[in-house]
């Protein structure tokens, strides 16, 4: 946790000699503490204070990188319990698992590679493979590395690891897992190498483990929390979110969790669960787009900042090459509502002026109900976007959502004949077919 | 050394609501369903336990619904064609309570009959939503209200634009309502204290935050729930009612969970993504302090039940 200005006064010399351009060190300390002056300003600060500044200044769950080449996915770094405090920043990664073993293996890691969904207007992926060790390693990720160019999570022995590591070339997986037993082995094949996972039955025997890894020369790890189900993970998850929180070091790292540890069955639920509450690295073993695209929507959902729902630009949007006879259609600018409409349309196969107004990034209803989305509003785009100069037939389509609005909008534009389309999306293409001819 | 682990001690808790009343309360119901009573976040035992699992509802309607997923047509089969048939095959796929929503089709002697012929069918709790229409919405959950006096029903969805009428015949009644605000800490807690103030029972009121589906608003709902119980647990009176969401409805409008055909492959095979959509939405919910979670498709119920088995029990 960041120091106060008082804290950080008393690790200063408190000799007020001014060279740091402030008339005092506590002035000095103040500003420090504002985040508004680098400590390299004082020339006499002590190197323990240096250290001890340095510490403060760490985030509270270390920012681990997993690279591969041109690859990466970051985790950890986060500050909050909960999304609404602040945001949640760093979207924890989906890491397939597949086995060395597996006769299949390329083919297996290549469909996965390429599987991408669009969301929103957004293309997701999985973010890369957990690779069970359990045949020939440096074959394995010789495979592997073959087909995808995502990072890698290595799991099996030291002598596994190993070989699996050298296999890897420059790139920084992750290494699974080092436990009492193989502790200092692991931390020697890791250091400076890899991101080291560490696994214990308890959060203090896991506490205990981080530190005599860390004091080998280890800085980068990620815990595995173990519980035996959903609810005692969720717990154990709970308290080293806010253990870190509290500048907690030794738990300060991002978490790993296998979502298929009590059976595929539950695997969905369970990877939603890490999901939410703080995982940062899932693994999943099924790879069914009928579960990733859910778990891929619900992870970009919830670490969405709160403060800024996700917008599309205001303007018209011409879709399948509109001609002057084609529709007229308007909605906001809530990328949800804009993409829900532009995906329908553009489906349909069928031309149509995609009007999208300024509702301050909010849904049909919400800007509705906020006053963003008025008939006002609406006319005002008709006429700003000059759309009376690209079509020869005024026509313009409302959602049903605001069937209320048309009266009004009549009278803002009376040389338009305006009309009430259906309420949800999915029903446009059959209603542009059978009431737009 | 062993770790301190850190504990939240809060000052206020959410309050205990019965749904339903035995023979013995002036009722009909077999059985009760008791919610809410939480003292800390969802499901930290190591702060405190959970003293009531969340309670899973099955939506079913007065009529045959000629918008709804053919997947939901396939399950429940014939039975929708008749609120008591449906009523049933919600209780056995494992409903705790059954939500009935009326339709504006019904005339009030409809929705009474709707309401009597479930409550014969099952002895489960039962939640009544009028069809969403203010004037409509009084006109049928009056008569019903009256009909089915003393059976702690749940009367809704009251919004702050109509509540006045359902709250009084819910007081008159003996039954509970449900207060909808959309997503916002402060018109939940103004609604819940407009219900209040007209002497409603704070033990019988759930307050419903409003749902959004997953990839559809969700984060919005989820967060909203945080905050309310947040504020609960800090001893705000008026957010310390249990919450009901309902993630049946929300998922099963999405294309995702709708639309079979002409839609990405990438999206996979359509009956797992349904209900899996079904099934994360809730799940979040849950995690987020839902008290009581209304769905639509008995897959769902099972693993959401599942996984909270596994919440309650840790
Ligand atoms: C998420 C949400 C919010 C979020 C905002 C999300 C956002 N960025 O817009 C938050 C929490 C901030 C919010 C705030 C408010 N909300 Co709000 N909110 C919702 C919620 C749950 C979902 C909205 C959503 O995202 N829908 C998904 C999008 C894709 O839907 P859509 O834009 O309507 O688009 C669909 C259709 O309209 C159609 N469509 C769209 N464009 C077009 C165009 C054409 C031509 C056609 C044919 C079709 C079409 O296709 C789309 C897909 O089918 C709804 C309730 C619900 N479950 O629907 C309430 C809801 C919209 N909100 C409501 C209200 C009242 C408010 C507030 C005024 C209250 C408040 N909380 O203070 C504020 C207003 C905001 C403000 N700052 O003042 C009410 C509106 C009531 C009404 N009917 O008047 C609703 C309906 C809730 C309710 N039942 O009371 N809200
Ligand atoms: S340079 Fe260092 S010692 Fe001198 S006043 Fe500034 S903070 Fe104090």
């Amino acid at each position: 946790m960041a120091l106060s200005g008082i804290q950080i006064y008393k690790l200063l010399p408190q000799t007020n000699c001014k060279e740091c351009g402030f008339p005092t060190c506590l002035a000095f300390a103040m500003k420090l503490a504002a985040k508004q002056v680098e400590l390299g300003a004082c020339p006499y600060v002590s190197e323990a204070s240096k250290k001890q500044l340095a510490e403060s200044a760490a985030p509270p769950i270390r920012l681990i990188t997993l690279k591969a080449d041109g690859n990466e996915v970051k985790v950890g770094n986060e500050v909050v319990m909960y999304r609404h405090e602040k945001t949640f920043y760093n979207k924890p990664g989906l890491f397939l698992r597949v086995r060395a073993s597996d006769p299949d293996l390329a083919k297996k890691v290549a469909a996965a590679d390429a599987y991408k969904v669009n969301y929103v207007g957004m293309d997701f992926t999985i973010n890369g493979f957990a690779l069970e060790l359990d045949a020939d390693a440096a074959a394995a990720v010789k495979t592997v590395r073959g087909v995808t160019r995502r990072p890698l999570i290595l799991i099996g022995d030291a002598a596994a690891l190993q070989s699996g590591l050298s296999a890897c070339g420059g790139e920084t997986p992750l290494l699974y897992a080092a436990d009492a037993s193989n502790a200092d082995a692991l931390a020697d094949l890791a250091k400076g190498k890899a991101v080291l996972a560490v696994k214990a039955d308890s959060l203090d025997a896991l506490a205990e483990l981080t530190q005599k890894i860390q004091a080998k020369g280890v800085e980068d790890m990620v815990l595995d929390l173990g519980g035996k189900n959903l609810g005692e993970w969720l717990m154990r998850s709970t308290q080293v979110r806010r253990l870190a929180l509290k500048n907690f070091r030794p738990l300060g790292y991002p978490v790993i969790f296998f979502a298929a540890q009590n059976g595929v069955e539950k695997e969905a639920v369970y990877a939603a669960q890490a999901i939410a509450k703080y995982a940062g690295f899932v693994v999943i073993d099924t790879f069914a787009p009928e579960m990733i695209y859910p778990l891929l929507v619900l992870r970009e959902n919830l670490y969405t900042d709160p403060q800024k729902p996700i917008q599309v630009q205001p303007g018209v949007y011409e879709i399948n090459q509109p001609k002057p006879e084609s529709p007229v259609l308007v909605t906001t600018n809530f990328s949800i509502t804009y993409f829900a409409v532009a995906n329908e349309v553009e489906g349909s196969g069928l031309p149509a002026w995609l009007v999208v107004t300024d509702a301050e990034g909010m849904s049909v209803l919400t800007a509705w109900a906020a006053g963003k989305f008025d008939a006002e509003r609406i006319a005002k785009a008709i006429k700003g976007f000059d759309l009376a100069s690209k079509v020869n037939k005024k026509r313009v389509v409302l959602p049903g959502h605001v069937a209320v609005l048309s009266g009004e909008l009549e009278a803002e534009l009376p040389d338009w004949e305006v009309r009430v389309g259906p309420r949800e999306a999915v029903d446009l293409p059959a209603f542009m077919k059978q009431a737009l001819n | 050394m062993p770790i301190e682990i850190p504990k939240d001690k809060w000052p206020g808790s959410i309050r205990t609501v019965t749904i339903g009343a035995t023979s013995a309360e002036g009722g009909t119901r077999t059985k009760t369903v008791t919610v809410g009573g939480g003292t800390t976040m969802p499901y930290l035992h190591f702060e405190s336990p959970t003293p009531n699992k969340p309670a899973l509802a099955i939506e079913i309607k007065s009529r045959k619904p000629a918008d709804w997923s053919p997947l939901l047509a396939e399950v429940w089969g014939e039975a929708m064609a008749e609120a008591a048939q449906w009523a049933k095959k919600a209780e056995e796929a494992g409903a705790d309570l059954i939500v009935l929503a009326l339709t504006v089709e019904d005339s009030p002697e409809d929705a009474v009959r709707a309401v009597k012929s479930v409550l014969g069918a099952t002895g489960l709790p039962l939640i009544v939503w009028g069809p969403g229409q203010a004037e409509k919405d009084n006109e049928l959950l009056v008569p019903v209200s009256e009909a089915a006096k003393g059976e702690r029903l749940v009367l809704g969805i009251c919004e702050d634009k109509n509540y006045r009428t359902i709250v009084a015949t819910a007081m008159a009644n003996g039954h509970l309502v449900e207060a909808r605000a959309p997503m916002d800490v402060n018109l939940s807690k103004q609604l819940n204290i407009l219900i209040s103030d007209m002497g409603m029972p704070k033990d019988r009121i759930l307050m419903d935050p409003t749902t959004g589906a997953l990839g559809y608003g969700i984060e919005y709902g989820y967060s909203v729930m945080e905050r309310l119980r947040l504020a609960a647990l800090q001893g705000d009176a008026m957010t310390q009612f249990p919450m009901i969401v309902t993630p049946g409805f929300e998922a099963w409008k999405t294309k995702e969970a709708k639309v079979g055909e002409g839609v990405p492959e990438a999206w996979g095979d359509w009956k797992a993504r349904a209900v899996n959509w079904e099934t994360l939405t809730a799940l979040a919910l849950v995690e987020s302090g839902a008290d009581v979670v209304v769905l639509r498709h008995p897959e769902s119920v099972r693993r959401v039940r599942e996984a909270i088995g596994e919440l309650v029990m840790a």
